[in-house]
């Protein structure tokens, strides 16, 4: 049924830019070179591809991020991007190779999933450049890019720990992993930081492509009292959002607090309390610009906290959230960038 | 040879090649509606696989596996029995060849990854005739079984993982020893290091074996007699539940022999799956695709992982997105699932066939 | 009833399948109240035939005419619109629905265009049961109802739909002698009430009863159409079969020597404790055949597993030539000397989709020189399939076939034909003869008798009555799972079978 929705999805938007390749010579996203115009000079010449992991590019979750920012970047500089979806782990090589081989003069690996495989890859063609988000790879070809998930965190669970009223408030974690780990203890202690007496719960799905998973371990938090739940969960998380707006239409008063990217968007602040930023857009955009501009160096590990505003709260919170609490968000947020306050991430 | 030529003219084969043509002209109709040139993209499937050594090589390594689980689900299948554990039990084969590639040391190359290779085998047969003996004892239906027991095989894998073999901070285990791995250096090197390994060529010997063990011996005349009727085996004095048990067991093997070869010629760590890798349900479409024949297994396979492989040239070279891509392969699964529809297609053709030869 | 326009009139109907004339210009007058039985060998084309009238297959040639005009039936529902009815050989009908359920299966009258109005249909289905003497209970569920019964809901289905004219595709292979002569009764009540039947059988004796008119179809053609009255079942053999057949197949007087097996107080219980076999007691000499008589259900099946190792006894000994072989395996009673011709040959006999040749050598396959070394050895095994098709007169386009596409006979004969060959010291022959035609008897009968004659024992299970007299040397009853009296046929008839079948003693003469 999803399928089918998204294939005819797909349909309308393939057929909408065919018609839109009539009269206008920007046509599709994976337009070949050429193409493009002379608008940005000898940038257009540029190529950056991406590898999804395993979730697809339409993954509401950093693969689309990463996408969505590479195709703002193709309309901005006029270079050519691409991206290719990895069906299984073993597709990994063979994707990035593709870029490889296609002279693609940067090609990002989307997910710690993608670590040995772009290890493997970077060395075989230490003359290509590559990036990877959320794991380090240790190679003179390679940039990576952390982030300290649990300092953004740590901010969402002030505001939690501020706004809960029934003083119990409940996490959903995608995997039992050690950057999932850093979500869950970040948010922990920012709640600490303000409501010690708060009660807080963590509960783990078995992977982040199970929303029917997210629904239920929502629905358990929520009946044991919680009222807010944070999830980073990718889109086992949307079954999160799924039972908060059943419960809302019911009229019981319960929260969400989203991920990644600014998930009221989606899911309406009717549920959206906030969301934690991370801004992979912004690391796209960062290494991307390095290698258009080629001051592209590689061999370093960047890890992007609050202080390059890599992660954060979402600019929608006000919404929800009243004044004083994002005040003291702020003030953490300072303490937390001049180094006063240092938050765990194990 | 002329058996071999006989084959080709055969009814199943023309209905098998129909049935592709057919799904790669509904792939193409669809691809047209999208606004895709299905020429260019089709061009774009066969470039990455055959363009150069590095894709074939690749494509190679993807047609593995899928080999080796349409064997497992149609060995079983001639037994009489659905193998849906190939899943459970292709898990359990990696989860064997770690364990010996990654806690063994100091062995020489020649018995440490034939041992590996082995008990990945043994892990995986195992597993699955854990399945035939819950079914020979207490009649349980083997359907049932064998997904409840990928599941199982799934989170157990993920513990022992987890618990032993954990790289520090990630989702996977350590790597394997280098005594271990079964990837064929030299080659590699030549294919442009695509991952090509000796269970390549042993996939193919294991179809080989599938033929000759099923066909050709006594305790494979057994298991086809058990298959196809297993109250006129009894009566004929074959061990009915006996057979069940080994059935499932090689069945089994023959999964845990992809996953050993996954982990010691591919990946050389094993990861940590959130879910269901995949492995054993592609082996159903292949075992299908090949119509539970062992040779046509090999075919299925080969169709089956160019298309998986070469899929991702489309998409890249003609930006046809994945959904349509797999519309193509599933539309090539129907047609061939599907034979009542193709045979009524080719109904007028084959009407004027006989008619002429009247 | 003579010069009355035909209810039904095939006629000249043509029907060609690739390779075959089904069915070559066959004419053929129904007349209201008459049974009018259609008489061929398998493979004739009588069944054929009827699908056209019911209108499953459309004829190449020729027409139908119902009451006169001309009538071309294109579906089934055209022909029970015509009031048509056919009762399959092999029952259509949803095991736990209850018998009202069946038969108003497709065409449910409904109360107000949605429920489902039982009430009225469980009244109708017991008015036309009672017309026609059928004693059925229309909330009997169809599992727990005896097969005579519920053919009987098959006859009731179509009456239900209105049908006039019934045909029953060989309605009596199913049954036991008692339900086959309370069939009889039904069918002749049927036409009482102004019905017409076509009967499809191969069984002369049941025609010569129960029809008024007998059509002989041999080959696709009809041979001839006679008065049952004014013709012999002789007569009718040969015409059907195309030669002179003999009934009572010669044999001469036995010689029985040493027991080759002897059961002795064999008790078989279910698990639920039902006693299945209570003190089985009998005995089988060498060059004698032993005939089992008793109705359907009272140990039969039981004996026979337990004689060849399929079920195990709870107590009592059986022993094959005086070696104890009471819960041994298939395989080890097999090796010690058994033959077993069973019952069912789809389901025991053949693995339907292994071809002739591995079929032959479904028992002896891991044997030299079959197996060597672990590997089949499929020269000697095409050797043996060879010699046993020529010899047993299987007629098969190939060794190669699949047993599938062999007839009823063919089949039976290649069963034979590997159990004799296993040279065996007893042999068991369960129903050997069922759904047989007259010349696949005969080669049946006489072969049982010819291993008699080379010393052989043989039991023979029949529910064919006519078939254990002439062939036995010595019958057996047994009912509820006990021997309750023995006889020679020479010196019985079968109405004192049938006594004692039904659980009288006093045909018995025991020593």
């Amino acid at each position: 049924m999803k399928k089918a929705v998204k294939l005819s999805l797909f349909m309308l938007l393939a057929f909408s830019l065919v018609l839109a390749a009539c009269g206008n010579n920007n046509s599709k996203p994976a337009a070949s070179g050429g193409s493009e115009g002379e608008a940005s000079g000898s940038s257009s010449s540029v190529k950056i591809g991406m590898v999804t992991d395993t979730g697809g590019v339409n993954d509401k979750s950093f693969n689309q991020t990463s996408w969505e920012a590479l195709q703002a970047l193709q309309k901005d500089k006029g270079i050519k991007v691409e991206y290719l979806q990895s069906k299984s782990e073993a597709d990994y090589q063979p994707n990035l190779n593709q870029f490889v081989k296609d002279g693609y003069n940067l090609t990002w690996g989307i997910g710690f999933a993608l670590q040995s495989a772009l290890t493997d890859i970077a060395k075989q063609n230490p003359k290509s450049n590559f990036a990877i988000i959320d794991a380090a790879v240790d190679a003179p070809n390679v940039e990576s890019v952390l982030f300290s998930e649990n300092e953004g965190s740590f901010l969402v669970g002030v505001i939690a720990g501020k706004m809960t009223k029934s003083n119990k408030i409940g996490f959903v974690g995608g995997a039992d992993s050690p950057t999932i780990k850093k979500f869950e203890v970040g948010f922990k202690a920012g709640i600490e930081a303000v409501n010690p007496n708060a009660q807080f719960t963590a509960v783990y799905a078995s992977g982040f492509d199970k929303p029917d998973e997210g629904k239920a371990a929502a629905a358990t938090l929520y009946n044991d009292g919680a009222d807010i739940v944070f999830q980073a969960a990718g889109g086992t998380g949307t079954g999160v959002f799924n039972e908060a707006l059943d419960r809302k239409n019911q009229g019981q008063n319960v929260w969400v607090i989203g991920v990644d990217k600014d998930q009221s968007l989606e899911f309406g602040d009717g549920v959206t309390l906030t969301s934690m930023m991370k801004r992979v857009d912004v690391a796209i955009k960062t290494v991307s610009q390095q290698v258009i501009d080629g001051t592209f160096k590689g061999g370093t590990t960047t890890t992007l906290g609050l202080k390059d505003d890599g992660v954060g709260v979402a600019d929608t919170s006000s919404k929800n959230v009243p004044q004083d609490v994002l005040d003291l968000v702020q003030s953490y947020k300072e303490k937390i960038v001049s180094g006063e306050i240092t938050v765990p991430a194990k | 040879m002329n058996k071999f030529l006989k084959w080709f003219a055969s009814d199943s084969f023309i209905v098998s090649l129909a049935a592709i043509v057919m799904g790669l002209l509904l792939g193409a109709i669809v691809m047209l509606i999208g606004g895709y040139n299905p020429i260019d993209a089709y061009g774009a499937l066969l470039t990455r696989v055959f363009g150069d050594w590095y894709g074939f090589g690749e494509a190679l390594r993807e047609m593995t596996p899928l080999v080796l689980t349409g064997l497992a689900v149609a060995f079983a299948f001639r037994a009489g029995m659905f193998n849906i554990g190939a899943e459970g039990q292709v898990i359990m084969g990696m989860t064997g060849a770690s364990l010996i590639g990654i806690k063994l040391t100091g062995l020489p190359w020649i018995i440490h990854a034939p041992l590996a290779i082995i008990v990945g085998a043994l892990f995986g047969g195992l597993w699955a005739a854990l399945a035939g003996y819950i079914k020979a004892k207490r009649g349980v239906n083997e359907v049932i079984t064998t997904i409840m027991l990928n599941w199982t095989a799934l989170f157990l894998c993920n513990y022992i993982v987890r618990t032993f073999l954990l790289l520090e901070g990630n989702q996977r285990s350590v790597d394997i020893q280098p005594s271990a791995s079964i990837s064929i250096g030299w080659l590699s090197e030549m294919m442009g290091n695509a991952r090509v390994h000796w269970g390549i060529p042993l996939a193919i010997c294991a179809a080989i074996f599938f033929y000759y063990f099923l066909w050709k011996t006594k305790q494979g005349f057994e298991l086809r007699a058990v298959g196809s009727n297993p109250e006129a085996a009894r009566y004929a004095g074959i061990n009915v539940n006996k057979n069940i048990v080994k059935a499932m067991f090689i069945s089994g093997v023959f999964a845990g022999l992809a996953g050993a070869f996954e982990t010691l010629g591919v990946f050389h760590y094993q990861s940590v799956y959130s879910s269901l890798p995949g492995y054993g349900f592609n082996g159903i479409a292949v075992a299908l695709l090949g119509m539970t024949h062992p040779f046509g297994v090999l075919a299925g396979a080969g169709l089956f992982g160019a298309l998986t492989y070469g899929s991702a040239g489309m998409s890249f070279d003609a930006g046809v997105p994945p959904e349509i891509i797999q519309i193509v392969i599933g539309s090539i699964i129907f047609f061939i699932a599907a034979q009542g529809i193709v045979r009524f297609i080719l109904k007028p053709v084959y009407k004027r066939k006989k008619e002429k030869v009247l | 009833m003579a010069a009355a326009t035909p209810v039904v009139e095939l006629k000249q109907i043509t029907k060609r399948f690739p390779g075959i004339v089904a069915n070559d210009s066959i004419s053929i007058k129904l007349h209201k109240g008459e049974i009018h039985a259609l008489l061929g060998e398998n493979g004739a084309g009588k069944s054929t035939l009827m699908n056209i009238l019911f209108g499953l297959y459309q004829p190449d040639e020729g027409h139908i005419e119902i009451n006169g005009t001309p009538t071309p039936i294109d579906s089934p529902n055209k022909a029970i619109e015509l009031g048509i009815g056919m009762v399959h050989q092999h029952f259509k009908l949803v095991q736990p629905f209850t018998v009202t359920e069946n038969i108003i299966l497709g065409m449910e009258p409904a109360k107000g265009g949605i429920q489902i109005d039982y009430k009225t249909a469980t009244e109708k289905v017991r008015k036309i049961s009672d017309q026609y003497g059928f004693h059925i209970d229309p909330n009997a569920r169809i599992e727990d109802i005896s097969v005579g019964m519920q053919q009987r809901v098959e006859i009731l289905k179509t009456l239900y739909r209105g049908a006039d004219i019934l045909i029953f595709d060989e309605p009596t292979a199913v049954l036991t002698p008692q339900e086959i002569s309370e069939l009889i009764e039904i069918m002749r009540r049927l036409v009482a009430e102004g019905k017409s039947i076509i009967l499809i059988t191969h069984k002369l004796k049941e025609i010569m009863s129960v029809s008024d008119t007998v059509t002989i179809i041999r080959r696709g053609k009809v041979i001839d159409t006679v008065k049952t009255s004014e013709t012999t079942p002789f007569e009718l053999a040969e015409k059907m079969v195309g030669r002179n057949v003999s009934f009572k197949v010669s044999k001469k007087p036995a010689t029985p020597g040493e027991k080759v097996v002897e059961v002795n107080d064999v008790t078989i219980k279910t698990k639920q404790g039902v006693t299945l076999l209570d003190g089985m007691t009998f005995d089988v000499r060498r060059g004698e055949i032993v005939g089992v008589a008793g109705v359907d259900g009272n140990g039969q099946t039981q004996i026979i597993e337990a004689l060849s190792g399929l079920r195990k006894i709870d107590s009592g000994s059986i022993k094959l030539n005086g070696k104890e072989i009471g819960s041994r395996t298939p395989r080890e009673i097999s090796e010690s000397g058994l033959g077993h011709i069973p019952e069912d040959r789809h389901k025991h006999g053949l693995v339907l989709d292994f071809s002739v040749s591995e079929n032959m050598v479904l028992e002896s396959y891991y044997k030299e020189p079959y197996t060597k070394r672990g590997f089949l050895n499929f020269r000697a095994i095409n050797d043996l399939a060879k010699r046993l098709v020529e010899n047993f007169d299987v007629r098969t386009p190939s060794i190669q076939t699949k047993a599938r596409s062999l007839s009823g006979g063919n089949q039976q004969k290649a069963i034979i034909a590997r159990e004799i060959n296993k040279n065996p010291d007893f042999l068991i022959a369960a129903q050997p003869t069922r759904g047989l035609d007259v010349g696949a008897i005969e080669f049946v009968q006489t072969q049982l008798i010819q291993q008699r004659d080379q010393g052989k024992a043989v039991l023979l299970v029949s529910f064919e009555l006519d078939e254990i007299l002439n062939v036995s040397d010595r019958i057996i009853v047994v009912y509820e799972g006990k021997v309750i009296g023995e006889v020679r046929p020479e010196e019985t008839n079968d109405q004192e079978l049938g006594l004692m079948m039904a659980g009288s003693r006093q045909g018995g003469t025991k020593e």
